[in-house]
């Protein structure tokens, strides 16, 4: 456990000292932050603003979801996305032989192979949101709420994670993902909205298949103190098992790698 | 000229041997374009409540189903091909036959429509049946203004799309740019939203962006949202667009290839 705390803040400086070379990146991700963000923010405006609440939603409840959507989308493209679309390049070449035979885990060695330390505008940018909205609301989130809800973003990140270690183990089988990857975005867009606005299988799908709820709904309930302890437990048991189907899948993808290379 | 209509039988027979090889994939593609369905659950929940800027529950299923079939036919991957392909080289088999490697990509891009329209079938049934088909055209030239504006949306967006990839010779990755143009797509061309219900501020953007028409003109027309006598202009900006892109990709893509090298085996 110490090794793999190690390795990963190994990999973490490593990542750090590529990014600062690319200074006049934090400069460009953050406008494009700012723009996005704003964007973002534009059907929910245009479903909710001066209109009835939709479901027990109103328009500045909703705001919160789309804060906290921010803040998610942060983490997982500048410490998620980033190790495993350069995996499925490696599965591509076939130069995944180098990372394998390094005397670590396989899956720890590509998972934290890379990250982008300027995602950090878009958490900051999300929490800001997620800030201004609750002050509208005139909530303010007691500490127990704020404690679950974290707890849930880390839950949140593992099962995206896990996803994507799905979408990478097809890799194995298939060769090309970006239509795979691009699939899964546009779904995870979804998540910007609060789970009750959907109905029916489209529900269903988002809260068991592609949990959308745990991601933003549930934590943003948390913060503002209506989310059922039972929920909560489901939700945190739910990651975890996302976790060990991952691990497992990735394992047995791993058995049928055969080094590409020419 | 000759002689590249005459290869065009055989490019599209290809194109149609590949979209049927590659059917994974293909699944995969269609998946992604049913995404104007969740998009239909969401907003008929949200004017169930009351109507958004007049458009009612009915109103938003049929924009969402014409949406979801205009994309399926019209949509196009290119970007996707040419960047794999330049990166790794394979583009060298495209420069090796007679014809210009451009035509081959949008012939295969056409191929696939006959398979891409079967699967759209079925929503523009269920949208007929949802929505009576009283909103559908009446007349004729409607029709054919359709028609017209489909075709031209395939263009415009092969051509948009052909010129984000040619960038590939260029860049070192064209995916963040390809990200950066997906979001401005879901926005500015009606995908997310229908255009009509955006701030003004957002509307007047969309108007100057060509995106619009890769999707929202063939979409409105045939939810009869476009006022006939706004038609001829409609179709006259899409098609100057689609002559521009396209001297744009073509220029993108012929100077790109000067500097490709093709690296690995």
């Amino acid at each position: 456990m110490r090794g793999a705390l190690s390795l990963i803040g190994l990999q973490l400086r490593l990542s750090l000292a590529r990014s600062a070379q690319y200074r006049w990146d934090f400069v460009t991700s953050g406008l494009m932050t700012l723009v996005w963000t704003a964007i973002g923010v534009i059907p929910v405006f245009v479903a909710l603003h001066g209109r009835p609440s939709v479901a027990g939603w109103s328009y500045e409840a909703a705001l919160v979801v789309v804060g906290w959507f921010t803040l998610l989308k942060g983490v997982l493209e500048g410490a998620v996305n980033p190790s495993l679309v350069a995996v499925v390049e490696h599965i591509r070449q076939g130069t995944l032989d180098f990372v394998l035979l390094k005397p670590r885990d396989a899956q720890l060695l590509v998972s934290t192979s890379r990250f982008e330390p300027w995602r950090i505008v878009d958490v900051v940018a999300g929490l800001a949101l997620v800030v201004w909205a609750l002050h509208a609301l005139g909530r303010v989130p007691s500490p127990g709420g704020v404690a679950l809800a974290l707890t849930l973003l880390g839950a949140a990140v593992v099962v995206l994670y896990a996803l994507w270690i799905l979408v990478v183990s097809a890799a194995f089988w298939v060769v090309r993902l970006d239509n795979l990857a691009y699939l899964f975005n546009a779904l995870f867009d979804f998540a910007r909205w609060p789970i009750d606005v959907f109905r029916g299988l489209v529900a269903l799908l988002f809260t068991y298949v592609l949990p959308l709820a745990l991601m933003t709904t549930y934590p943003v309930r948390a913060l503002l103190g209506t989310l059922e302890p039972r929920v909560a437990v489901a939700a945190l048991a739910g990651a975890l098992a996302f976790a060990l189907v991952a691990r497992r899948t990735f394992q047995a993808a791993l058995g049928r790698y055969t080094s590409a290379s020419s | 000229m000759r002689r590249e209509l005459s290869a065009l039988p055989t490019l599209l027979r290809i194109g149609l041997a590949e979209a049927v090889a590659y059917r994974a994939e293909m699944v995969v593609w269609m998946l992604t374009m049913t995404m104007p369905l969740v998009s239909l659950a969401l907003w008929s929940a949200v004017a169930d409540v009351a109507p958004v800027a007049g458009f009612a529950s009915g109103d938003f299923a049929a924009y969402f189903l014409a949406t979801l079939v205009v994309r399926q036919v019209t949509g196009s991957w290119v970007v996707w091909e040419m960047n794999q392909e330049i990166r790794s080289g394979t583009l060298v088999r495209r420069l090796l036959r007679p014809v210009s490697p451009l035509l081959t990509y949008a012939c295969e891009g056409v191929a696939a429509v006959p398979l891409r329209s079967l699967v759209a079938l079925p929503f523009a049934v269920a949208g007929l049946v949802a929505t009576g088909g009283s909103r559908l055209p009446h007349d004729v030239t409607t029709w054919v203004a359709w028609g017209v504006s489909m075709v031209g949306a395939w263009l415009l967006g092969f051509a948009l799309l052909a010129t984000l990839g040619a960038l590939a010779f260029y860049l070192e990755s064209t995916t963040a740019l390809f990200d950066a143009y997906m979001a401005l797509f879901l926005v500015f061309s009606g995908y997310l939203v229908p255009l009509e219900l955006l701030p003004a501020w957002v509307r007047a953007v969309a108007r100057a962006l060509p995106l619009r028409y890769t999707l929202a003109t063939p979409v409105e027309i045939l939810v009869g949202r476009l006022p006939r006598a706004a038609l001829a202009g409609e179709l006259a900006a899409q098609w100057a667009w689609v002559v521009a892109a396209w001297a744009v990709a073509t220029f993108a893509f012929r100077r790109g290839v000067r500097r490709f090298a093709a690296y690995g085996g």
